[in-house]
């Protein structure tokens, strides 16, 4: 099977480099053939690697393709380990980067950096691949910095716009705070394991949790919570965690493909995936979980509030990303790690769906996309409905579609999760997750009846050439909407109940709420008749009613309850003031920090008193010597009187 | 395996050079005389890296004792002797040498319009002296060729430099000279204690704790000058600013690493017991280095100044992996310090060089090294913005490219001696990425600036070779690091053993 690992992660590489290098030679046709031949071939491979991992039975694989290094018996290698949480990664991010290959065809036709964008994509397929399959901390963080990078790039993919520009400077530096933490993290694992392999540092878990460290002298640490909390800052900072999250919605920058294929569905996940990796770490602290559960709680409910005033159509999508993701870390901090990973995957599907809708009705609006200026889309643009309708009621849980059974559960699952006691931990996590499904429901169908529904709010021109956009944007809309209705129905039961994950997923069983829930588990029909039973179900519906209410029936309503909660309205507008505090706070300060110490430091100081001071002091003094070579006869013989009177003096007195 | 490959090494490039002199020159850049030379140079300059590769060919990896030695008595008078040879740390330097400078030459070949057999020659007799600094094993012959060297460059800065080249080649030659003359009082001492020059002599010897203490401060003027460390750093952004493009890459990619070089050399084995007395001190001082040059480095408006605080950052690692070795307690970690600090050597080397490379582009088209003077590169000049995006991301020490092997491995062994080094370490990620993109958002991306951005024309041939073979090189140590670092492995090994002992 190595030779299969090699050819999913070469593929997409191989096909970056010669559409990157040699675009201009193999022309648009020839880009878009060989990388979406590459990721196709990857994609068939890895659901053949799925299906041999779970209906075939295949054992997990863990192979090493070459050493980077050794150095100090610290063995660095590049290597894969397959197992089914990898292979459940590996078909879901080679799928919907398929869906975003093709899709790319139809939205960057015009674009004169055609090629360069086809590379880039086909280069994060190849990053993000190594970053899943990866058996080893080395690898993974190369990973992570590889899809930062092309996050990077591509949210600069138009480098001309200021905004774009900001964006991923600002990406990539906050990327960077929390990697920051993430390779402390590493350090901290090499330091108590002596290793970076996976396997080797999973089976000293228990010896490490052991273990105290004195970061402040006098306070000692658990090893076990420092590493799990240094790592989850890099969690934080891929994933977009509060107080990390500010680099998301700015990423909207980047064309409408990335923000499907980046900033949705694959590369933010891997903090999530990266933490249920090292499931075997985490439950060996209940503090690190605790920090983790209550980061996610803070992010899926005041990120969701965010969406419901944006005006943007793919900042508010962007939003309900950083609110799913939080979901998907409240899960983890619950040591549900399969629930957070089934939303992972069901997510990817449908809020890639949402994003590629949304990118369809940029292009039918010739690249508007400020909601206030859309409406009554619905009758131009039919697939785009309909399959927007149909991520729209995945996103918000509705029963029966695939974002149901992943959110359901997984709200279930922090209900049951009763280890954190009935505390404050308990209560923040709940209560977030179950308000955040109102809030979830409001803010998507706001902005879908705002795009498909009511008055048409776009000028004449615009109006005149709104048409269903061509079949390699609506194929991929058709591809993406399939999985995100009915994938819950078929995988809810054998990912969730049916031991999927096997080993690769290691849960404290005294805290396995996943387990817990399996013994009641009666098939997803279950799940679905009793839907009508839970406070989930009540509360997206009292979402969606208050949807239809404000923006079908009373549209003039919104305006009026803005104006009458302006200060509310004004912390949501401006993002909790997260950015004010970053850009005028941090940002400045360091550059005030910078200019102090190069113009008080350096050059006054070191440079002005010191060296060039120092110089000046020679020449002072050699000024002065030179005063006493005088050519007078007296000077010199006086010099001799006073120095003969002195040497006679130090030998009378002090000998 | 040539017998005296190390004397060729040394003299081959220097007796090119004095041809070259003696060929004359000729103001006419374009002549067919000037072409010729340009050409002598570049056949020079090259063979010498060819033969070189026979050093790594020929190295064998699982001894730290010296390796292609050649040994013959100099001055009979006071036992000085002609003597040269190789371990892990001398060679990959030398390789590193020896692969820049043809790259040098390339760079320089019609940009430099007067004198160009001149400069020319100072490059290859300042090859063949850098080559001898590394491999000199007497002291009072690695002392010869460590001054010569300042006279190639002096020059470099002097005669081919911008406006304020004689204030910055004062202020080089004189920060330099100063740190070395204490070396050399130093070496004297240690000759009078072992009536020899023979640098293995002076690591046996046992030296009393203070005359460690006072050898290593005397030491520690000279190398630290050339790293340059923290708070004697500040000779060197003037003087990348006003030396022409090759002298910059020349200074960042190798002098610099004479400091480094001069740590593991002497400091370290020779008075381990006064360098562990300095470790605390040094270890603040190269953490400044990495913090307070790095947010220097933010604030810069000169692109050439930029990089070169950057260097100073970069090479704080190196200082940094270096002196973490006695605050592991005898557990494993000191090497990898060490072996992190010298591949953050050689890496340094090739991403400096390039990064300067880059910025010589751009001057040799606009004439300014200013970052406001640019913006929207990208727009006219696509292949150069992707090697500077690349050259950039290695600078930001990006997985990958070799600007993250010595970081991580330093970054790894330093949390082992104590978190809060590498927390601060770390920082780098933060502040490193900080100026260089930010620098890259200035210049390359955006709409395009002005009438000279638009009228910028992409890489030509020539320039194209020179990055792409530097490109190749950063990612080449990058995605495969395991030859050089075993290549240094037994050697450091050695080393750490040395500088664990006590001999006072």
């Amino acid at each position: 099977m190595y030779s299969y690992y090699l050819t999913i992660v070469l593929a997409p590489l191989f096909a970056a480099i010669v559409a990157g290098l040699f675009g201009h030679k193999i022309g648009r046709k020839g880009a878009h053939s060989i990388t979406i031949g590459a990721v196709g071939l990857s994609c068939l491979l890895s659901f053949y690697v799925l299906y041999r991992m779970y209906w075939g039975g295949a054992e997990p694989e863990n192979v090493s393709a070459y050493t980077w290094a050794v150095s100090d018996g610290l063995r660095m290698e590049i290597g894969f380990l397959v197992d089914r949480l990898t292979a459940l990664m590996m078909a879901v991010v080679t799928f919907v980067s398929l869906m975003v290959h093709v899709y790319t065809i139809g939205y960057m036709h015009d674009d004169p950096g055609y090629q360069r964008f086809f590379s880039y994509i086909s280069l994060f397929t190849f990053s993000m691949l190594m970053l899943v399959m990866s058996n080893n901390f080395l690898q993974l963080f190369f990973g992570w910095e590889a899809v930062g990078l092309v996050s990077y790039l591509l949210i600069g993919f138009w480098f001309k716009r200021e905004t774009a520009i900001f964006a991923n400077l600002k990406a990539f530096l906050v990327n960077r705070v929390g990697d920051f933490g993430f390779i402390l993290g590493i350090a901290a694992v090499v330091m108590f394991t002596g290793s970076l392999d996976y396997v080797a540092v999973f089976g000293q878990a228990e010896e490490v949790a052991a273990q105290s460290i004195e970061v402040f002298p006098g306070s000692p640490w658990n090893a076990m919570t420092l590493i799990c909390i240094l790592l989850f800052i890099g969690a934080m900072g891929k994933s977009a965690q509060a107080p990390l999250h500010v680099w998301l919605p700015d990423s909207m920058e980047g064309p409408t493909p990335i923000s499907a294929l980046i900033h949705a569905a694959t590369m933010v996940t891997a903090g999530i995936f990266m933490v249920a990796r090292m499931s075997p770490l985490y439950e060996f602290s209940t503090t690190a979980l605790a920090v983790v559960i209550v980061i996610g709680a803070i992010t899926a409910f005041f990120m969701g509030l965010l969406g419901i005033v944006q005006n943007d159509i793919k900042r508010v999508v962007a939003y309900s990303t950083l609110s799913q993701l939080g979901y998907m870390t409240v899960a983890l901090g619950a040591s549900a790690y399969g629930a957070a990973i089934f939303h992972l995957m069901t997510h990817a599907f449908f809020k890639a769906l949402l994003f590629l809708g949304a990118g369809s009705v940029i292009i039918a609006m010739h690249h508007e996309q400020d909601i206030r200026k859309m409406g009554g889309i619905r009758k131009y643009m039919p697939i785009t409905y309909w399959t927007s309708l149909i991520g729209s009621l995945a996103l918000i849980g509705f029963p029966g579609t695939a974002g149901f059974f992943s959110k359901d559960l997984l709200i279930e699952a922090v209900r049951e999760s009763h280890w954190h006691g009935a505390g404050a931990v308990y209560w923040i996590a709940y209560l977030s997750v179950l308000l955040g499904v109102f809030v979830t429901a409001l803010y998507s169908f706001r902005m879908f009846f705002l795009v498909f529904h009511g008055e048409e709010r776009m000028d004449k021109e615009t109006r005149s050439h709104l048409h269903e956009t061509p079949w390699v944007v609506t194929v991929p809309l058709i591809m993406l909407a399939i999985p995100s209705l009915v994938i819950g129905w078929y995988t809810v039961g054998p990912v969730l109940f049916g031991g999927f994950f096997g080993d690769a997923i290691v849960v404290d069983p005294g805290r396995d709420v996943l387990a817990h829930m399996g013994e009641h588990w009666h098939g997803p029909m279950g799940l679905l008749t009793h839907a009508w039973q839970t406070p989930v179900f009540w509360l997206a519906m009292a979402g969606l009613a208050t949807a239809v209410y404000f923006y079908l029936l009373r549209p003039d309503l919104p305006a009026k309850i803005k104006a009458k909660v302006e200060g509310l309205y004004n912390l949501l507008d401006r993002k909790y003031y997260f950015d004010d505090l970053y850009i005028k706070g941090f940002a400045a300060w360091g550059r005030g920090i910078g200019t102090a110490l190069w113009k008080r430091g350096d050059q006054f100081l070191i440079d002005g008193v010191l060296v060039n001071g120092t110089a000046n002091s020679v020449g002072k003094l050699a000024g002065v010597m030179r005063q006493l070579q005088s050519g007078y006869l007296y000077t010199y013989a006086f010099a001799m009187i006073i120095g003969l009177t002195m040497f006679l003096g130090w030998l009378i007195w002090f000998r | 395996m040539v017998d005296n490959l190390l004397s060729i090494l040394i003299w081959l490039p220097v007796a090119g050079g004095v041809v070259l002199l003696a060929m004359g020159d000729d103001n006419d850049a374009a002549s067919a005389r000037a072409n010729a030379m340009r050409w002598t140079a570049l056949a020079v300059s090259v063979l010498t890296f060819v033969l070189s590769i026979g050093l790594y060919t020929g190295f064998d990896n699982n001894t730290a004792a010296m390796q292609f030695v050649e040994r013959a008595p100099w001055i009979d008078a006071i036992d000085v002797w002609y003597y040269l040879g190789v371990d892990g740390f001398s060679a990959p330097l030398i390789l590193l040498t020896t692969f820049i400078t043809p790259l040098v030459v390339i760079a320089g070949w019609d940009v430099i319009k007067t004198r160009p057999a001149q400069y020319f020659a100072a490059f290859l007799i300042l090859e063949g002296l850098m080559n001898g600094v590394f491999a000199a094993l007497d002291g009072l012959l690695f002392y010869v060729f460590w001054e010569a060297m300042l006279v190639p460059m002096f020059l470099i800065i002097g005669v081919w430099g911008g406006k304020r080249r004689v204030y910055a080649t004062l202020k080089f030659f004189l920060y330099t000279f100063l740190g070395s003359v204490l070396m050399l009082v130093a070496f004297i001492y240690l000759y009078r204690l072992t009536g020899s020059f023979d640098m293995a002599g002076w690591m046996e010897v046992p030296v009393g704790l203070t005359a460690q203490k006072l050898i290593f401060i005397a030491f520690l003027l000279a190398f630290a000058i050339k790293v340059p460390m923290w708070p004697v750093h500040t000779w060197l952004p003037d003087a990348h600013v006003e030396a022409p493009t090759g002298g910059s890459v020349i200074l960042a990619a190798i002098l610099l690493k004479m400091g480094g070089y001069g740590f593991v050399r002497f400091s370290l084995p020779m008075v381990p017991d006064g360098s562990r007395y300095f470790a605390g001190m040094m270890i603040a001082l190269s953490l400044i280095a990495v913090v307070y040059i790095g947010f220097v480095a933010l604030m810069q408006r000169d692109m050439k100044k930029l990089i070169a605080y950057s260097s100073i950052a970069h090479m704080g690692f190196v200082t940094l992996g270096f002196f973490i070795v006695w605050h592991m307690f005898g557990e494993s970690g000191a090497v990898l310090g060490v072996s992190g600090g010298m591949v953050q050597m050689v890496s340094h080397g090739l991403i400096s060089g390039a990064m300067f490379l880059c910025v010589g582009v751009l001057y040799d088209r606009v004439h300014s090294r200013k970052i406001a003077d640019y913006g929207g590169v990208a727009n006219t000049m696509p292949v150069f913005a992707a090697f500077m995006v690349l050259f950039a991301m290695a600078n930001a020490g990006l997985p990958g490219t070799s600007g993250f092997v010595g970081e991580f491995m330093v970054i790894i062994a330093s949390f082992k001696a104590n978190p809060w080094f590498a927390f601060f370490a770390a920082m780098t990620l933060v502040l490193g990425a900080a100026y260089t993109l930010w620098m890259i958002k200035r210049v390359v991306y955006g709409e395009v600036a002005n009438d000279h951005v638009a009228a910028l024309e992409d890489l030509n041939r020539r320039e194209f070779v020179v990055l792409g073979i530097l490109a190749f090189a950063v990612l080449l140590v990058g995605l495969w690091p395991a030859p050089l670092i075993d290549m240094m492995e037994v050697t450091i090994q050695h080393l750490v053993e040395q500088a664990g002992q006590t001999k006072y």
